[in-house]
C-alpha cells in the first residue's frame, strides 16, 4: 500500500518539526499535592520547582539572587522591607495575566493560619506578619515591624499562584502539569506563556515536556537508565554510582560533598530509662570528645561509601561555601589520645573493658532506622572502633516511626545514629537543631533554658545572626557556633556523603550543584540532543 | 537405608558439624573487619570473599549456620507440638471445646502478628543482649506459627476419627493415649515432618524480615536471615556470586530434610 500524498506531506512536516523533546526521569512516590503553597515533601517540591514561577531565584551555582518574575527589587537599609517590581506582560500558563495583586494574594494565603501553608513559614516573624501592599499593577511592598534577615532569599520557595483554582493549577514557571495518574506518572508540558527568552529571542524552556514516572524500585530505575529510557537519576547510592561509572562512564557524575550529613549523638535529656551514671557519661564533654576521636571517619567514607563521602567537620558541609567555617577541621582518628582523655575524666580500661570511676562498664545502645544499609554498616564500623577502647555498644535498628517517637517524645534511648538532608544553605535552616529550645535539638529537645554556658552562647549567637541584616555579622556568629559545636561535640558529625547522580550525555545545558534541586535547578535551559 | 537418605544424612551431619565447630574451623572471627578489603572477590585469603565492610563471608556463614540451624528447627518444633496438642484437644466430644478451639485457631490465623512483634520490640529494653533477643524472637515465631500446623493436623485427625480400625481399637478398650501413640502417630508423623520442612525456611526468612523491625539477630552476629538480606541487591550478587552461598546452603538443607521426609513417608505408606 502506498501512502497518499496527504499522508506523505504530514510525515514530511513532522520530520521537519523534529521529534518532541521530552525529558524522562522517575520519582519514588507521587506528589502529595499540586498546590504550590501546601508543599511539604520532596516529590511535591520537585513538581513545584519545575512548574512554579517565583519572583526571585537563588542561582545554585553562584549563590546569587537573580530576577525572575520580579525584574528588580530593593531591600531597605534597615532590613525591614522589600520592594519588588514585576516584569511587564506576565501571564500564567492558562493565559490569564499575572500582576501585583496575584503576588499579594499568594503571600496573604501563605500567611493565613487557616491554610497552614509550609511556604508561609519562612515569611512569618515573631513580631507579627508583614504588611503586604500592591502600590501599582507591577509593584509590591512588603514591610516587617522588625529586621527580617535574608528577606530577598525567601522568594526562591514561593511560587505565585493564580486566583482560579483547578485540578491542574495554572503556573507562571517553565512548565505546567498536564496529567497526573497516581502511582504511574506525572506529565508536564511547557508553559506557552513563560516569560523567559534566550539571547536569540527563542522562548524558553527548550524542552517540550517532562514525563516523571513513579518508580519506587531503584534497580528498575537503574536498568531503565542504562537502557537509555531515562535521561537522569537524581540521587544514586555508591553501589549504583559505581555501576553507572562502569557501564556508562560519561553519565556518572560525582558533585563532591553534599550539604547532607550523617551523625551520632547521645541522649542528654532526663530520661527514666537512662540510668544516672550513663547520663553522666553523656553529659561529659571529655567522654563525647574521646568517643568522637576514636571513630575512624575516613574508614567510614572509604568503606561504607566506597570513597564517595568526606569526613564531616561540624554542622555545615564544606560544600556550603558561604557558611562553612574553614578553620574547623574534622576530628582526626586517634584512639590513644581518646583513652588518655577518658583516663583524665576518671575512666579506666580494665581487661579490655572501659569502666567509669564507679566501676560501671561502658556499654550502651545505639539506635538507627531499619532498612538503611548505609547506616547499619556505619554503626558496625563505629561498634568495631569503640570496641578497641573497651566500649561496647548494642546496635538496635527500629522502624522510623518508633525511632522518631523515642528521640522526640519518650526519650527512651541512649544514643542515635541518623542524618540530616539539608535543603538550604542558609543557617536559618538549622536554627531548630541548634537553639536549645528547638524541637529538633537532638540531644535534649525543647530545653526550657540552656543547660550549659556553651548552649547559652550558641542561643545568643543564633539570635544575633537571625536579627542582623549584615552578612558579615551573621557569618562571624555562625563561625563561632561551628567552633563551639566542634569543641563540645553534642553531635558527633561523621561524614558528608557525596552527591552522586547519573545524567545522560544527550541532556545538554546541565550545571549540577550541591544545592537542591541539584540537576534541574536551571530546567528552562536544558536541551535534549 | 536408601542412597538418597544416606546422602542426606551425611550432608546434614557435615553441615551440623561445621556449625558446631565454627569457632575452631572459621578462618576469622565473624565480626572481624578487614577494612582494606571490602567486597573482595574470593581468593586465597578469603575463600568466599568479603562483605561490604570487609568481613570474611565464609566465617560469617559458618557462624550463621550455628544460629539458624539451631533455632529455626526449634521454633518449627514448638509450632508443631502446639498445633498437634490443640488438634488433639479439638477431638474432644464436648462441642463447646471444639468450637472454642476452632475459634482460637481462626483468630490466631487472622491476627496481625507483625504488630505483636513490633510491640515486643517496643517493650524489650534496648540493651537486651543479642542471645536473649534471638531466643525471644524464635520462641515467639514458634508460638505464632502453631495455627497453620494446627489446621492441617485437625483436618487429618477428623478423617482418621471415623476410621474402622480406630473404632475397633476403642471397642477393644484401648486407652486413648495408647491409641494416639501406637495407631495415630504413624499417620500423623509424615504430616508433622512435612510441616517441619515448610516451617523451617519460613522461619529463617521471617527472621530476616524481622531484622527490619530491629528484632532477631542484631549486628554483628550473623544468621542466614540477615545474610540473605544481601540478596535484595543484585549488585552484591553480580560482584560476588558467593553472596548466594547462604541461599544455596538453605536449599541444600531443605532438600536433605525433604529426602529424609519422603523416605519416611514411603515407610509409613508401606
Amino acid at each position: 500500500m502506498k501512502p497518499s500524498a496527504g499522508l506523505t506531506g504530514l510525515i514530511l512536516f513532522t520530520v521537519a518539526l523534529g521529534p518532541a523533546a521530552e525529558l524522562h526521569f522517575t520519582m519514588a512516590g507521587d506528589p502529595k499535592t499540586l498546590d504550590a503553597l501546601q508543599v511539604a515533601e520532596s516529590h511535591s517540591e520537585t513538581i513545584r520547582y519545575l512548574t512554579g514561577g517565583v519572583l526571585l531565584r537563588i542561582n545554585r551555582t553562584s549563590g546569587r539572587i537573580e530576577p525572575e518574575l520580579a525584574e528588580s527589587w530593593t531591600v531597605s537599609t534597615d532590613g525591614k522591607s522589600i520592594a519588588l517590581h514585576l516584569r511587564a506582560g506576565l501571564k500564567f500558563s492558562d493565559g490569564t495575566s499575572l500582576a501585583a495583586a496575584d503576588v499579594v494574594r499568594t503571600l496573604q494565603r501563605a500567611l493565613d493560619p487557616k491554610e497552614a501553608s509550609p511556604a508561609g513559614d519562612a515569611f512569618r516573624s515573631a513580631a507579627g506578619d508583614p504588611e503586604i501592599t500592591a502600590s501599582s499593577i507591577r509593584d509590591v511592598d512588603i514591610r516587617y515591624k522588625t529586621v527580617k534577615p535574608g528577606l530577598d532569599h525567601l522568594f526562591d520557595q514561593l511560587a505565585i499562584i493564580p486566583e482560579k483554582t483547578a485540578k491542574y493549577p495554572a503556573t507562571a514557571g517553565p512548565f505546567h502539569v498536564m496529567d497526573h495518574r497516581p502511582g504511574q506518572f506525572v506529565q508536564l508540558a511547557r508553559n506557552p506563556n513563560y516569560w523567559k527568552h534566550d539571547s536569540a529571542g527563542r522562548q524558553l524552556p527548550y524542552l517540550d515536556s517532562i514525563r516523571i514516572d513513579i518508580q519506587q524500585n531503584d534497580d528498575i530505575e537503574m536498568t531503565r537508565f542504562l537502557r537509555g529510557e531515562l535521561h537522569l537519576i537524581a540521587n544514586l547510592d555508591p553501589e549504583n554510582f559505581d555501576r553507572v561509572a562502569k557501564e556508562k562512564p560519561g553519565a556518572a557524575r560525582n558533585l563532591g560533598a553534599s550539604l547532607d550529613s550523617e551523625f551520632l549523638w547521645f541522649n542528654q535529656a532526663p530520661s527514666k530509662t537512662v540510668p544516672d551514671w550513663k547520663r553522666k557519661w553523656f553529659l561529659s564533654t571529655a567522654f563525647r570528645r574521646a568517643l568522637s576521636q576514636s571513630i575512624h571517619r575516613d574508614d567510614i567514607a572509604r568503606v561504607v561509601y566506597r570513597g564517595h563521602a568526606h569526613a564531616a567537620a561540624g554542622p555545615f558541609s564544606a560544600a556550603n561555601k558561604v557558611w562553612f567555617n574553614t578553620a574547623v577541621k574534622p576530628v582526626a582518628f586517634d584512639s590513644a589520645a581518646a583513652l588518655k582523655e577518658l583516663s583524665a575524666a576518671g575512666f579506666v580500661l580494665q581487661k579490655g573493658v572501659l569502666r567509669d570511676h564507679e566501676g560501671h562498664a561502658v556499654e550502651f545502645s545505639v539506635i538507627t532506622n531499619s532498612g538503611n544499609r548505609t547506616r547499619e554498616r556505619m554503626a558496625a564500623l563505629v561498634q568495631s572502633d569503640w570496641a578497641k577502647i573497651g566500649v561496647k555498644i548494642n546496635i538496635v535498628t527500629l522502624d522510623f516511626g518508633s525511632l522518631i517517637e523515642r528521640i522526640t517524645k519518650t526519650m527512651d534511648y541512649e544514643a542515635c545514629l541518623l542524618g540530616f538532608n539539608n535543603v538550604e544553605i542558609d543557617p536559618s535552616e538549622q536554627m531548630n537543631v541548634w537553639l536549645s529550645s528547638g524541637a529538633q535539638h537532638p540531644w535534649w529537645p525543647n530545653e526550657k533554658t540552656p543547660s550549659t554556658e556553651w548552649e547559652k552562647r550558641i542561643d545568643a549567637l543564633l539570635m544575633q545572626q537571625a536579627s542582623s541584616g549584615n552578612a558579615a555579622v551573621r557569618k562571624k556568629a555562625i563561625d563561632e557556633v561551628q567552633k563551639i559545636a566542634m569543641e563540645q561535640e553534642p553531635i558527633l558529625y561523621l561524614v558528608n556523603p557525596d552527591y552522586l547522580c547519573a545524567i545522560s550525555p544527550s541532556l545538554q545545558g546541565v550545571a549540577p550543584t550541591a544545592a537542591p534541586p541539584q540537576i534541574w535547578w536551571n530546567i528552562e535551559w536544558l536541551k535534549l540532543e | 537405608m536408601k542412597t538418597p537418605r544416606r546422602v542426606a544424612w551425611i550432608v546434614l551431619s557435615v553441615v551440623c558439624l561445621a556449625a558446631v565447630l565454627a569457632p575452631w574451623i572459621a578462618p576469622y572471627r565473624y565480626d572481624q573487619q578487614f577494612r582494606d578489603f571490602p567486597a573482595t572477590a574470593p581468593g586465597a585469603q578469603f575463600p568466599m570473599g568479603t562483605d561490604e565492610i570487609g568481613r570474611d563471608r565464609l566465617s560469617r556463614l559458618l557462624y550463621a549456620t550455628r544460629v539458624s540451624l539451631a533455632l529455626a528447627p526449634a521454633a518449627a518444633a514448638v509450632s508443631i507440638v502446639l498445633g498437634l496438642g490443640f488438634s488433639l484437644l479439638a477431638l474432644s466430644r464436648a462441642r463447646w471445646t471444639r468450637e472454642a478451639l476452632s475459634g482460637i485457631t481462626t483468630l490466631s490465623l487472622s491476627l496481625p502478628w507483625i504488630f505483636l512483634f513490633v510491640i515486643l520490640r517496643a517493650e524489650l529494653p534496648l540493651n537486651t543482649d543479642p542471645a536473649t533477643s534471638i531466643l525471644l524472637t524464635f520462641a515467639l515465631m514458634g508460638i505464632a506459627g502453631w495455627a497453620w500446623a494446627g489446621r492441617v493436623f485437625s483436618a487429618s485427625l477428623r478423617s482418621l476419627a471415623g476410621a474402622d480400625w480406630l473404632l475397633q481399637a476403642r471397642a477393644s478398650g484401648m486407652h486413648s493415649w495408647r491409641i494416639a501413640a501406637v495407631h495415630m502417630w504413624p499417620h500423623l508423623r509424615s504430616i508433622a515432618l512435612a510441616q517441619f520442612r515448610v516451617l523451617i525456611p519460613a522461619y529463617i526468612l521471617a527472621e530476616a524480615s524481622l531484622g527490619l523491625l530491629g528484632l532477631g539477630v542484631a549486628e554483628p552476629l550473623p544468621s542466614w536471615g540477615n545474610l540473605l538480606k544481601d540478596l535484595q541487591h543484585p549488585d552484591t550478587i553480580r560482584a560476588n556470586p558467593w553472596a548466594l552461598a547462604p541461599l544455596a546452603l538453605l536449599m541444600l538443607v531443605m532438600i536433605c530434610l525433604e529426602a529424609l521426609g519422603s523416605d519416611t513417608n514411603n515407610e509409613v505408606t508401606v
